[in-house]
Parts: C-alpha cells; sequence; structure tokens
C-alpha cells in the first residue's frame, strides 16, 4: 500500500511486537495461580512479591506452550536458550527486574501466511518469541494521591513475538493479527483477548519514498489494545512521519501513545531517557536445555492448524475458500463444521452454518460450546433435505423448533409429521384438484398471467400441508398448466 | 552449669543422649551466657522464650526416645536467614522490623532435625564486608582479647564470635567471598562454605546470587561436619540446588590421609605475605606430610585476578538482587512527593555506606557501554580461574592455603576505613574458591604473637567435601588449637 504524500507516493515500513499470555494454571516462575478476575492480590506468592530470600523456579507447562506456539508459527526451536534480568524500578514490578530471554530465546525464525482481502496471501516473516513475566498492574485513577498496585498478573508468563518490519499496510497488520490469534486459540496456549489484554501489541512504524529500500527512524506505539486500533495507529503514524519530512523535519525515536479517541499519537519518552536495562544473565535460573524428546512429543500432539484444516476442508469437503477461512478461523467452529458435515454435502452444511446457525446463535447470545443444536443433528437436517425427506422450507421450520428444543431432527419431522410428500401420483392427485377448482385462475395463466404460477404453487403446498415436493409441484404444474 | 556451654555440638550431643544434662538446663545455661556476653554485640536478636519452649519439645523427644539428629543443640542464626516469625533484617536498617512469613530451606532442616533457636546473629549489612562492621547494629567484638575490641571478621562475624565465646553451640552462616571462613579464622573457629548448590539458598537474602552458600560455623571439625549433613540436600524451590545426595560427612573423619596428594600452590605465598603466617602454613603441610600425605607444588596462575573478579560480579548481581528494597512492600519506607522520590528517601536512609557503594558498582559495570569491559570480561576471567583448579585438581586431592592474610584488626581501624580496598584485600586467599564454586573450610592451626588465632584452608574439589574433612581432622588433631575457656 502506499501513502500518497505532497512529494510523492512512500511505502509503510511496520513491525509488531506481541505480548500473549501463556494459557496455565500457574506463573511462569512461582506457584501461585493465573485466574483471570480473582480479587486484587489474591493470586500472589511470596516469590511474585519480590520477598527477600524468594527464588524463581521455572514451570515446565509454559515451556512446552512455547514450544507449541514456536512450532505453530513455523519457527526454529533453540534447543539452548537463557534467561536474563531487565532491571528497572518500577512499583508493579516487585523484584524490581523482570526475568525475561535477552540473548538467547527459547524460539527463533519463523513465518506466519496471511490471507488478504484481495485473496492473495503474504509471508510474515518471525523474528524470535521468547518467554518471560508479565508485570503487574498499577491503578491511578482510584485515588487523586494514591496509586493501588495489583499483583495478580505479576508473574503470569508471557510469550512475546517479534516480527521483522514486513508489514507494509495496516490492513496486513490486521490479518496478521487474526491470523496470530487463530494459531494461538487453536494451539490453546493463548486466548488472544486483546480487550482483556491476554494480547497486547506494540507498533513499531517509519516510512520510506516509494522504491527505496532503506530503513529510516521508527517510532514505537505500545500496548495498542484492538486490531482495529493497531491499523489505525499504523496509518496516523506513518502520515504524520510523511508530513514531518515533506516539511523538512527528521523524525526522532521515540516511544509514543496511541489515543484512539484523536486518532492521533504523543509523545510519551523520548530517546535520551530511554532506559539502560543492564541486561545481563538470570543467575537464579540455570540455561533451559530442550531435548529432542520433548520437542518431537509436542510436534507429534499438535493439532491440525488453521491453514491445513482450511486447505483440507477445501479438498474434501467441498468448501470454497471464502467459506473455508470462516469456518477455520476459529477451532471449535471448524470442528463442530466437520463432525457436521462429514458424510453429507458439505457445501450445504456450510450455508446452513454460515446462515441459519450463526443467525440464531446470535440472536440467543450463545457461542458454539453452548448451541442447543449439536453438529450431528445440523448434519442430520441437512441428510433429511438431501434425501427429499423433507423440502428446504419445511427444514426452516424444523431448524427453529430444534433450537428451541435441542431435538433431533428425525424425530421432530416423525412427530409433526413433517415428511415431504414425493409420492408424485398423489401430489398429481392435488394438482389436478386445484386445476379442476379454479378454472378462472387457469383460464387467466393460460391468457398470460404468469404471475399467477406462484399462486397455484402456494394452494398445492396448502393443500398437502407443505409437505409436497417443490420440485415434483414445479414439473406437474408445467405439463399441466 | 557454666561448663556445657564449652563443650561441643558432639559432646553435647551425648551429654543429652545420657541424660548428663536436659535440653532445658542446656538452654538455660546458653541463654545465661548470652546475657553475660552481651558487651560482644554478636547477637541482634535473643529469642530465649521460644528457644526455651523448643527445648522442653525436645525433652519430650529425648524421653520418648523420638529425639532427631540435633536433638536439642541451641543455635545462633545468621540474621541473613529468613527465620519464620522472627524478626530478620540482614542487619540493615531497610528491613526495620521485617518478620517473614515463611522459613528459609536450611533453617527448616535444622529445626526440623530438633535444633534449638537461640537468637539471630549480628553481621556485616546485607553480608557486605569483611569485619562485621557495616552492620546497621553496631560492631561484634572478637570475643579474643575482647578488651582491645577487635573485629571478629566478616560478614558471618556475629556468628564467629558468637562460637568462639560459647553463646551458642554452633552457628550458621553464609560465604560469598570468604564470610564464613575468614571470620572463622579470626575467631579461632571452624567454618565451611560447601560446594555452590549443596545447600539450599531458598529464604536466604541474596547478595551475589552465583556466590552466596549457606554453611556451619562451629567449635570443631567434626561439629561442622553433624551440621553440614543437616543443612545440605536438593531444594526444589532453588533452581542452582544440585540433585546429589549428602554424604554422612562425619564417617570421612578419622580416615587416613595415607597418600592424599595435598597441593600448595604457589600464587598464595606472594612478596608481602607475613613470615608468621607463612611458616603457620608451612606447619600445616609439616603435619599432613607426616601423616602421609604427598605435598604437591600446583600453580593457580590466575590467581592475581580473583579479586578483581570478585569485585565486579558480586557488586553486579547484587546490585540488582536488592532492588527488590523499595520501601513500597516491606520494611523501611520514606513516603516523597513521587514514586521516584519514595524511592530515593527509603534507599539511601536505609542502605548504609557499603552497601550503597557496591550497588554503585555493581550498577556501573553492568550499564551500557560498560557491560563488556567488565562484566563480560570477568565472568570469562571467572571460568580461567575455575579451570586452574580443575587443572590443578589433576594433579591433587585437596589444596592448602592460609584463609587470611591478617589476623583479627581493631575495630575502626584507620587503613581499613580510609581505602575501602585495603578491606577487600583481606579477601584475596578466599575468593578464588568462590568464583570456583568449590568447597573450602578455615580451620584454626596456631596463635600469632599477639596471642590472636591464625587459620588454614583446606580447598576441596566439586562436592568432595569428604576429603576436606578427612585431611581437616588430622590437621586439627596435631594442631590441638585451644579455644576460649
Amino acid at each position: 500500500m502506499l501513502l500518497e504524500g505532497k512529494t510523492g507516493k512512500w511505502e509503510i515500513v511496520c513491525g509488531l511486537e506481541i505480548h500473549c499470555q501463556i494459557i496455565s494454571k500457574s506463573k511462569i516462575f512461582s506457584s501461585a495461580s493465573t485466574h483471570f478476575g480473582s480479587d486484587t492480590n489474591q493470586n500472589v506468592s511470596f516469590v511474585d512479591a519480590g520477598m527477600p530470600g524468594m527464588l524463581p523456579t521455572l514451570n515446565e507447562e509454559c515451556v512446552r506452550q512455547a514450544v507449541k506456539t514456536g512450532l505453530g508459527l513455523r519457527a526454529e526451536i533453540n534447543k539452548y536458550s537463557e534467561f536474563s534480568r531487565k532491571n528497572y524500578f518500577y512499583a508493579d514490578l516487585p523484584q524490581g527486574y523482570q526475568i525475561t530471554q535477552f540473548r538467547y530465546p527459547i524460539v527463533g525464525e519463523g513465518v506466519v501466511t496471511i490471507d488478504l482481502d484481495d485473496g492473495s496471501t503474504k509471508d510474515i516473516r518471525i523474528e524470535r518469541m521468547h518467554i518471560e513475566q508479565d508485570a503487574g498492574k498499577s491503578i491511578h485513577d482510584m485515588s487523586p494521591v494514591k496509586s493501588f498496585i495489583d499483583l495478580n498478573r505479576a508473574g503470569v508468563g508471557l510469550m512475546e513475538i517479534v516480527t521483522k518490519p514486513d508489514f507494509s499496510a495496516p490492513e496486513e497488520a490486521g490479518a496478521f493479527l487474526k491470523k496470530l490469534r487463530s494459531i494461538l486459540r487453536y494451539l490453546g496456549t493463548c486466548d488472544g483477548n486483546m480487550n482483556e489484554g491476554s494480547m497486547r501489541c506494540d507498533v513499531n512504524v517509519s516510512v520510506r519514498p516509494e522504491g527505496s529500500t532503506e530503513y529510516r527512524t521508527r517510532c514505537e506505539m505500545k500496548n495498542v489494545n484492538s486490531v482495529k486500533f493497531v491499523m489505525q495507529a499504523i496509518e496516523n503514524e506513518a502520515r504524520r512521519h510523511i508530513e514531518v519530512y515533506e516539511n523538512g523535519g527528521t523524525i526522532e525515536q521515540e516511544t509514543r501513545q496511541f489515543d484512539p479517541v484523536s486518532g492521533q499519537t504523543k509523545v510519551m519518552r523520548k530517546k535520551e531517557f530511554a532506559h539502560d536495562y543492564r541486561y545481563f544473565p538470570e543467575p537464579d535460573l540455570p540455561p533451559l536445555v530442550l531435548s529432542d524428546e520433548f520437542i518431537n512429543e509436542i510436534k507429534q500432539n499438535l493439532p491440525e492448524l488453521p491453514d491445513a484444516k482450511k486447505a483440507r476442508f477445501m479438498e474434501t469437503m467441498g468448501l470454497t475458500k471464502y467459506d473455508a477461512t470462516i469456518i477455520c478461523e476459529n477451532k471449535e467452529v471448524a470442528e463442530f463444521f466437520e463432525k457436521a458435515a462429514t458424510g453429507h454435502d458439505g457445501k450445504k452444511v456450510a450455508n446452513w452454518l454460515m446462515g441459519d446457525f450463526f443467525a440464531m446463535l446470535n440472536r440467543k447470545n450463545l457461542t458454539i460450546e453452548n448451541s442447543p443444536i449439536s453438529a450431528e443433528n445440523l448434519g442430520k437436517l441437512v441428510e433429511l433435505i438431501e434425501t427429499n425427506v423433507i423440502s428446504g422450507k419445511v427444514a426452516k421450520d424444523v431448524f427453529e423448533i430444534m433450537s428451541e428444543t435441542g431435538d433431533n431432527p428425525e424425530k421432530i419431522v416423525e412427530e409433526k409429521g413433517l415428511k415431504q410428500v414425493t409420492d408424485t401420483a398423489a401430489i398429481e392427485a392435488i394438482v389436478d384438484a386445484v386445476i379442476a377448482n379454479n378454472p378462472e385462475n387457469v383460464a387467466a395463466y393460460r391468457d398470460g398471467k404468469v404471475n399467477l404460477r406462484g399462486w397455484f404453487v402456494g394452494q398445492v403446498l396448502k393443500e398437502s400441508k407443505g409437505k409436497a415436493n417443490p420440485q415434483i409441484v414445479n414439473e406437474l404444474l408445467n405439463k399441466k398448466l | 552449669m557454666t561448663d556445657i556451654t564449652k563443650l561441643t555440638l558432639a559432646e553435647t550431643l551425648n551429654g543429652l543422649k545420657n541424660k548428663q544434662f536436659s535440653a532445658t538446663e542446656l538452654t538455660k545455661a546458653y541463654i545465661e551466657s548470652m546475657e553475660a556476653n552481651r558487651d560482644l554485640n554478636a547477637y541482634v536478636l535473643e529469642t530465649p522464650d521460644y528457644a526455651l519452649k523448643q527445648a522442653e519439645n525436645s525433652d519430650k523427644h529425648y524421653a520418648d526416645g523420638t529425639n532427631r539428629d540435633l536433638e536439642g543443640i541451641p543455635l545462633g542464626i545468621k540474621d541473613l536467614f529468613c527465620t519464620k516469625d522472627i524478626r530478620s533484617t540482614a542487619c540493615s536498617h531497610i528491613l526495620d522490623g521485617f518478620v517473614p512469613q515463611y522459613e528459609s530451606t536450611v533453617t527448616s532442616h535444622l529445626f526440623n532435625d530438633g535444633a534449638v533457636c537461640l537468637g539471630k546473629l549480628n553481621m556485616d549489612e546485607f553480608a557486605m564486608g569483611g569485619s562485621n562492621e557495616t552492620s546497621f547494629y553496631g560492631p561484634v567484638v572478637n570475643p579474643w582479647q575482647r578488651e582491645r575490641r577487635l573485629v571478629p571478621g566478616g560478614s558471618s562475624g556475629g556468628s564467629a564470635a558468637a562460637v568462639a565465646a560459647n553463646i551458642c553451640v554452633a552457628a550458621t552462616g553464609t560465604d560469598t567471598g570468604g564470610s564464613i571462613r575468614q571470620p572463622a579464622a579470626f575467631c579461632g573457629v571452624t567454618g565451611i562454605k560447601p560446594t555452590y548448590g549443596r545447600c539450599s539458598r531458598y529464604g536466604i537474602m541474596a547478595f551475589a546470587s552465583s556466590l552466596d552458600q549457606a554453611g556451619p560455623i562451629a567449635k570443631d571439625v567434626r561439629d561442622c561436619a553433624i551440621l553440614l549433613k543437616s543443612m545440605a540436600g536438593y531444594d526444589a524451590k532453588d533452581s542452582t540446588s544440585v540433585n546429589k545426595e549428602v554424604p554422612d560427612f562425619v564417617a570421612a573423619l578419622g580416615q587416613s590421609v595415607r597418600g592424599l596428594k595435598v597441593g600448595v600452590p604457589a600464587e598464595y605465598r606472594p612478596e608481602g605475605l607475613s613470615n608468621e603466617i607463612a611458616s603457620y602454613w608451612d606447619k600445616g603441610i609439616e603435619i599432613l606430610r607426616q601423616a602421609g600425605a604427598e605435598i604437591i607444588n600446583i600453580s593457580l596462575p590466575h590467581t592475581k585476578y580473583a579479586l578483581p573478579t570478585y569485585y565486579i560480579i558480586a557488586p553486579a548481581e547484587a546490585s540488582s538482587n536488592l532492588a527488590r528494597y523499595d520501601g513500597l512492600r516491606y520494611g523501611l519506607r520514606i513516603n516523597g512527593d513521587h514514586l521516584d522520590n519514595m524511592y530515593i528517601n527509603s534507599r539511601t536512609e536505609g542502605f548504609g555506606k557499603e552497601v550503597k557503594r557496591r550497588i554503585m558498582i555493581g550498577t556501573y559495570v553492568l550499564s551500557a557501554g560498560y557491560y563488556d569491559a567488565y562484566y563480560l570480561k570477568a565472568q570469562k576471567i571467572r571460568r580461567l580461574i575455575q579451570n586452574d583448579f580443575i587443572n590443578a585438581f589433576k594433579q591433587c586431592d585437596v589444596i592448602l592455603t592460609p584463609t587470611s592474610p591478617t589476623a583479627a584488626f581493631p575495630i575502626g581501624d584507620k587503613s581499613m576505613q580510609e581505602n575501602p580496598i585495603n578491606m577487600w584485600l583481606n579477601d584475596v586467599f578466599t575468593v578464588s574458591v568462590s568464583l570456583a564454586g568449590l568447597p573450602a573450610m578455615s580451620l584454626p592451626i596456631g596463635l600469632s604473637k599477639d596471642g590472636l588465632p591464625l587459620g588454614l584452608q583446606l580447598i576441596g574439589k566439586a562436592f568432595d567435601e569428604e576429603t576436606i574433612f578427612k585431611a581437616a581432622n588430622v590437621l586439627e588433631q596435631e594442631a590441638k588449637f585451644e579455644r576460649l575457656k
């Protein structure tokens, strides 16, 4: 994407750093719970509180989750990695340092393929990923003179994913974040809730004239907390840079804050006040050495990831790329679909799923996990249509009943006697009767009033209590009218 | 009854088992002794009521035959150890009133083995010092020639002084660059720093994470063996503790040193080494030779880099470990207009001079632009120092050196006060060992011409404390050093 400036066209150069909270029962270096939403300071161990004499111990589950994520990013898993201390003072950092991985991260280079609106794909390269502690929360707006600190979050494990500056348009960043979230949820390693803060994004932006390959000074915007804001922030910041350059100015390396209300960014921290974190290897933790067995066990037990599932659905279940993309974005939806569609017409099941089914869930404010209609039953409903047991129109009624009762559609059709009448002779009898009983309309139709056709169909269906197979009705009417 | 405070730990255990005296009587005797020796300022917190309760419980165990390895033994605990419900301050103003809700693993072991807690012992603030003069609670007086008011050494000055003065049976200490060995030498008692990773650091306020180790200071070699057996052991809560079985150190005592190769490093006999110390070293060498050991001349070529290396690495780690003492969650807090002011006020008031000095040095050597030249370089040299020992131990089984270049000096000694580096030079014989993570013991060999104790150091291979105990036992038997009465 190019931005039009006064002096010419400009390219956006953007990279992202995404902090993802690791799904695990306890924190990365302490045994306290990671449960979100507890009362303040309920999930704080002596280690988290930085008490004298306390020491970190590594949570193996967090390591497993990180390796899983690395594999999901198609990245190099580093069998040797180290922990480091990042030293600075702040009230929500009890130890006065964060345990992170500076020089030797657990995951190296990888790649994520994103899908763009025009149907094309682009590869976004991952620079590295490491694991580290999250800080606690500072609450400044509860009192005019005091700040309150909640350490529940202090010590929760984070995976920090750093991309190379491969984004050239806000749309790409948006697609990436959605894809990343999907991958993480499929893997079960992070729930990717940007609004709850379990996934947080720092955005690095610079610009360069069209066709240039240079890298100019970039600015960083920290903790942009929604996909929409990330895209906005990239565009606004890029335009700011362009304006500065076109007016003959220079961009200084700054940390800026994106204000979603104004859409503007403002300076948070200039380079001179940049922290010297005095990184050094964490002496309380030995280097992390992973065996091939450990990594392979995880590799073998990886769930099928979105892209692979999408490809498979397109190939074996008759889905279009569009359908497959929507259905595979969410693992639970994809699995529901697969269960419903196995043995049935995939395209038809997909249509029901993306149409009536999602509409029903929305209306009832439910998630697919709480769906009143099971995957099997949805599949059965489609089968009933495919095998002409009921018509498409009747199916909609059955669907309604299913959404209220959760019942098996076959049972509903039986009980309510909704079976489609396909006996041609029986339908023919009704068609003959309708024609015989309505000579004026027959005459009018034969005279040229072709819209009466619909009325005839309606009458036949009414007489058959909706059960006549519409195709047969139409064939017979064609013959007899 | 004061006689029983002169007994060693081993003798005391026998006395208790043989019902010569009860645990309660024993503790009472030590409490009286503590009261009579308050002028030493060895204890910063006395816990007589708690001790008597524990003693009463110990008597019950003796009565029904369920007595544990250290049942009823009254110990002093260095104030660097977090003791549950008992004030623990690292002898720093910044931890005023801090009462931990958790117990260190090492003291857990001791109390689970039936030991009794007499109180918390004085020390250099945050274990930084070699004379116990940096303590917020004032200096400790060496019980030797106490009218001269000499230092007991440091940082475990209170521990060594208390053992020497018989105001506890034994004590816990910690050693980062010599803080068990040097005070043991100054006070004429025995102390051992085990291999790094042998004892858990959980619950010990961290000074330098890659160097700190807990160890016993006691009246003789046997007592150290008994205590270390209880203190040591793998702890899952300390990722740097090593999962190795703890040997029965006592079993090493009395074993012959015939054929044992004893290394004597050339670099520990520099130009200025005092004749007195050199001759005691020779005496130690001779004792072992007479007992059948083979004396091997070895070289530890990087010895001269050990002090600067130590004084880069230890302060670096300390500058980070002490960041948590910020006034926010525990200890001394002095408020300010802004968070930064609170930090500055609390830490300025709360930390002493030596601690501040080391935090500044540590911050500097880790800072951007200096990390490579100082910290990284020091870690590389550390590896070379470790290699020196690995190579030396291909030729010998244990190494014998002096513990300290001098005997105890007066509190407030001018040359020590005037230049802090003079104080640091006292660590010259002990720091290499710490950098290499090896075990080492100091035991008294004799008195200086001034009548002050001098000690020798035995350095062992990693996790081979047994050989140290074996050799130390022989030296101790022959040296026949007389402890204070």
